[in-house]
C-alpha cells in the first residue's frame, strides 16, 4: 500500500520565523528611534488591518459576508471610552476589556443575524449596526450625535501614551496573526476550511457547522472591537457617525478583495496596499473613492482570488501555510 | 391618530416604490443589489438634470427617463452583475457595494453634496382636507402609484410570458435553460424593470423632499426591510412590509424625533425574530 506524508509546508515558509523576527526587532524599538507622526500612521493601520483581518475570517473562512461589522468597531470603541471615563480603568486595560465585551453582545446579535442568509446576512448585519450608532447618537450621557473625549487619558505624558497604544496595537496585529493561523491550522480550523467549500458535505463528515459558525462570528466580533477600542485609544475622540460608519467595512472589504479572500497574507498585503494609496492618493478625494470601487469591482470579476491568489497559483507561495498536501512516500 | 396612520401609510407608499426593484431582482435571480438607494439617488439626480435641460414638466421628464433606466438596467445586469452570480453571494455584494461607492462619489463630484430637489410645481404643495385631516395630493399620487406599480408587476408575473420566464428561471435555471430560455436575457430583462421602479422611485423621492449623495444607504435599508417584512418574492408581501414600516417610523417621529428610524429598524428586528420568513414569503432563499 502506498504511503502518503502530509505536507504543511513550503521554501517560503520555512522562512516564515526569520521574517518574523527580521520585522518585529525595528518594530518593536520603532518608538526609540523613529518619530510619533510613524507610530500613530502604524496604530492607524494596525486599526484597519484588524478589522480586514477579522472580516476575512468571517467572509472568507466562515463564509458570512457582512456589511455590518462596523457594528463591533464602534462598540468597542464606545465600551473602551466607558470603561475608561466613568469607571476609572486604566483605558490601555479598557482594551482587551472591550474586546471581550463586544464578544459578548455578539452572541445576542448573532441570533437575530443568524435568522438572514447570504446577501441578506450582509444587508441585515448593515441594519443592525445602524441600530447601533442610532442608540449611541441617542444616549446623551456619551455626548449623543456630536460624541465625546477620552479624558481618562489626560494624565499620561504623550510621549508613554503614544509609545504605550503603539506596543498595544503591535501585539495586536501578532496575536491576530499569531491566533488566526494557528486556529486555522488546527482540527478546527479544518473543520472551518471544510464548511467554507462545502457546507452540506462538511456537516455530513460530522462537523457542528452552526457551533463552529457562531464560533468564528464571536471571534471575528471580538477582534472587530479590539480595532475600535485601540482606534479611539490613539484618536481620543470618538462620535458615533465616525464609529459606526460603514466606510470600516467597506475598506476592509477593499483590502480583502485586493490581497486574497480567504487567506492570512490577503488582509496584509490589501492593507500595505491601502496605506501606500491612501498616502499617495487621499487628496483626491472623490476620485480616490471611486478608484478603490472600480478596482475592488474589476478584481472581483476578473482576478477573483486576489494579489495573494494570482501569487500563490503562479509560485504555489505562501507565507503561512494552512493547506495540506499529500505527497507519495518513496 | 388618524392622520398619523395616514401619513405613516403615505410614507410607506413611497418606500414600497423603493423596495419593488429590489424584491424583483431579488425574486428572479437572488441578487442583493447594495447599491439599490444610491440608484435610486442617482433617478432623482438624474430627473433633476432632464428637467432643468429640457424644461419638460417633471412628469414628463421622468417619463423620458424611465425607458432609459430600463436600458441602463438591462446593460448592467448583461455586462456586469450576470457575472456575479453563483452559490457564493461575495462577488455580487462587493460588486454592488463598489458600485454604490462610485455613484456616491460620482454624485458628490458632479452635483456637490448640497441637498436638491426637483421642483415640482403647484402639484408639490396641493393638499385637500376631509374634516381636520390634510392630505397632500403628491403623497396620495406617490401612494397610487406604488399601489398601481405592485399590481401591475404582480400582474406581469401572473399572467405574461414575461413573468413566466422570470418565475421559470427563479425556480430552476438549468431546467428553464432546457426549454430554451436564456437566463442571461432573461436576468437582464428583470433588472431592466427594476431600475424602471428606481427611476420612478428616485424622481418622487426628488420631488417629496430633498436629495443628496449620501442618502443611498439609508433607502437601501428602508427597501431591504420592507422586502423582509413582507416576505421574499412576494410583491404585495412587499407592499405590506413598505406600509408597516412607514407607519412604524411616523409613530416613531411622533413620540421622539430622533427615534424615529431607530423604531423602524427595531420593528424589523422583531419580525426577524417572531417571522423571519416574513408576512407572506412565496420564494425560497
Amino acid at each position: 500500500m502506498q504511503a502518503y506524508d502530509v505536507i504543511r509546508s513550503n521554501h517560503f515558509s520555512k522562512a516564515l520565523p526569520w521574517l518574523t523576527i527580521v520585522v518585529l526587532i525595528p518594530a518593536i524599538s520603532l518608538p526609540m528611534w523613529g518619530e510619533s507622526s510613524w507610530m500613530r500612521e502604524v496604530v492607524e493601520i494596525a486599526c484597519y488591518f484588524l478589522f480586514a483581518m477579522m472580516w476575512n475570517l468571517l467572509a472568507g473562512y466562515g463564509g458570512m459576508v457582512s456589511i455590518g461589522q462596523q457594528a463591533f468597531f464602534g462598540f468597542g470603541g464606545y465600551t473602551m471610552l466607558i470603561v475608561g471615563n466613568e469607571m476609572g480603568v486604566n483605558p490601555f486595560l479598557a482594551i482587551p476589556l472591550a474586546a471581550i465585551v463586544t464578544t459578548l453582545i455578539a452572541w445576542p446579535v448573532s441570533l437575530l443575524a443568524f435568522r438572514l442568509q447570504g446577501g441578506y446576512f450582509a444587508i441585515g448585519s448593515w441594519v443592525i449596526a445602524e441600530v447601533f450608532r442610532l442608540s449611541f447618537a441617542n444616549l446623551h450621557w456619551v455626548g449623543g450625535g456630536s460624541g465625546t473625549s477620552l479624558t481618562a487619558l489626560r494624565d499620561i505624558e504623550k510621549a508613554t501614551r503614544e509609545s504605550t497604544t503603539y506596543w498595544i496595537a503591535l501585539a495586536c496585529i501578532v496575536i491576530a496573526i499569531a491566533g488566526i493561523y494557528l486556529f486555522l491550522r488546527s482540527k478546527r480550523g479544518l473543520a472551518l476550511l471544510a464548511i467554507r467549500d462545502n457546507e452540506n458535505a462538511a456537516a455530513s463528515q460530522g462537523i457542528d457547522v452552526q457551533r463552529l459558525k457562531l464560533a468564528v462570528y464571536l471571534i471575528a466580533a471580538g477582534g472587530t472591537g479590539l480595532a475600535g477600542a485601540l482606534y479611539f485609544v490613539s484618536n481620543l475622540r470618538i462620535s458615533p457617525d465616525a464609529a459606526f460608519s460603514v466606510n470600516w467595512t467597506a475598506f476592509a472589504i477593499f483590502m480583502v478583495v485586493i490581497g486574497g479572500l480567504g487567506r492570512i497574507e490577503g488582509p496584509i498585503i490589501g492593507a500595505l496596499l491601502f496605506w501606500f494609496l491612501n498616502k499617495f492618493f487621499s487628496d483626491y478625494g472623490t476620485w480616490y473613492l471611486i478608484g478603490l470601487g472600480l478596482i475592488a469591482i474589476l478584481v472581483t470579476l476578473f482576478f477573483r482570488d486576489g494579489l495573494w491568489g494570482a501569487i500563490h497559483r503562479r509560485y504555489g507561495l505562501s507565507l503561512f501555510p494552512t493547506h495540506r498536501f499529500l505527497k507519495p512516500r518513496n | 391618530m388618524t392622520e398619523i396612520i395616514l401619513q405613516g401609510l403615505l410614507l410607506g407608499g413611497l418606500y414600497a416604490l423603493f423596495a419593488l426593484g429590489q424584491s424583483l431582482m431579488f425574486g428572479v435571480m437572488r441578487l442583493t443589489n447594495t447599491a439599490q438607494g444610491d440608484f435610486i439617488i442617482l433617478g432623482g439626480f438624474f430627473a433633476i438634470s432632464t428637467v432643468a435641460a429640457t424644461g419638460l414638466s417633471p412628469g414628463l421628464g421622468l417619463l423620458v427617463l424611465i425607458p432609459l433606466a430600463f436600458l441602463a438596467g438591462y446593460a448592467l445586469q448583461r455586462f456586469v452583475l450576470n457575472y456575479t452570480l453563483g452559490r457564493d453571494p461575495l462577488p455580487s455584494l462587493v460588486v454592488t457595494f463598489g458600485l454604490s461607492i462610485i455613484i456616491q462619489n460620482f454624485l458628490l463630484e458632479v452635483y456637490s453634496a448640497d441637498p436638491k430637489s426637483l421642483e415640482a410645481g403647484s402639484i408639490a404643495l396641493a393638499s385637500f382636507s376631509v374634516s381636520d385631516i390634510t392630505v397632500g395630493i403628491l403623497p396620495l399620487l406617490t401612494f397610487g402609484i406604488a399601489l398601481l406599480a405592485t399590481m401591475l408587476l404582480q400582474a406581469l408575473f401572473s399572467y405574461t410570458s414575461l413573468g413566466r420566464s422570470f418565475r421559470a428561471v427563479s425556480d430552476d435555471r438549468e431546467a428553464a435553460q432546457l426549454m430554451g430560455l436564456k437566463p442571461a436575457i432573461v436576468y437582464a430583462q428583470a433588472t431592466g424593470i427594476a431600475f424602471m421602479l428606481i427611476a420612478l422611485a428616485g424622481g418622487l423621492q426628488a420631488m417629496r423632499t430633498t436629495i443628496a449623495p449620501a442618502d443611498g444607504p439609508l433607502l437601501l435599508l428602508f427597501a431591504f426591510e420592507a422586502v423582509i417584512i413582507g416576505g421574499m418574492g412576494s410583491f404585495w408581501g412587499t407592499l405590506v412590509g413598505a406600509l408597516l414600516l412607514g407607519l412604524t417610523q411616523q409613530i416613531g417621529f411622533r413620540l421622539d424625533p430622533g427615534w424615529g428610524i431607530w423604531f423602524g429598524h427595531l420593528m424589523f428586528l422583531v419580525v426577524l425574530v417572531i417571522r423571519p420568513q416574513g408576512l407572506f414569503p412565496k420564494t425560497r432563499g
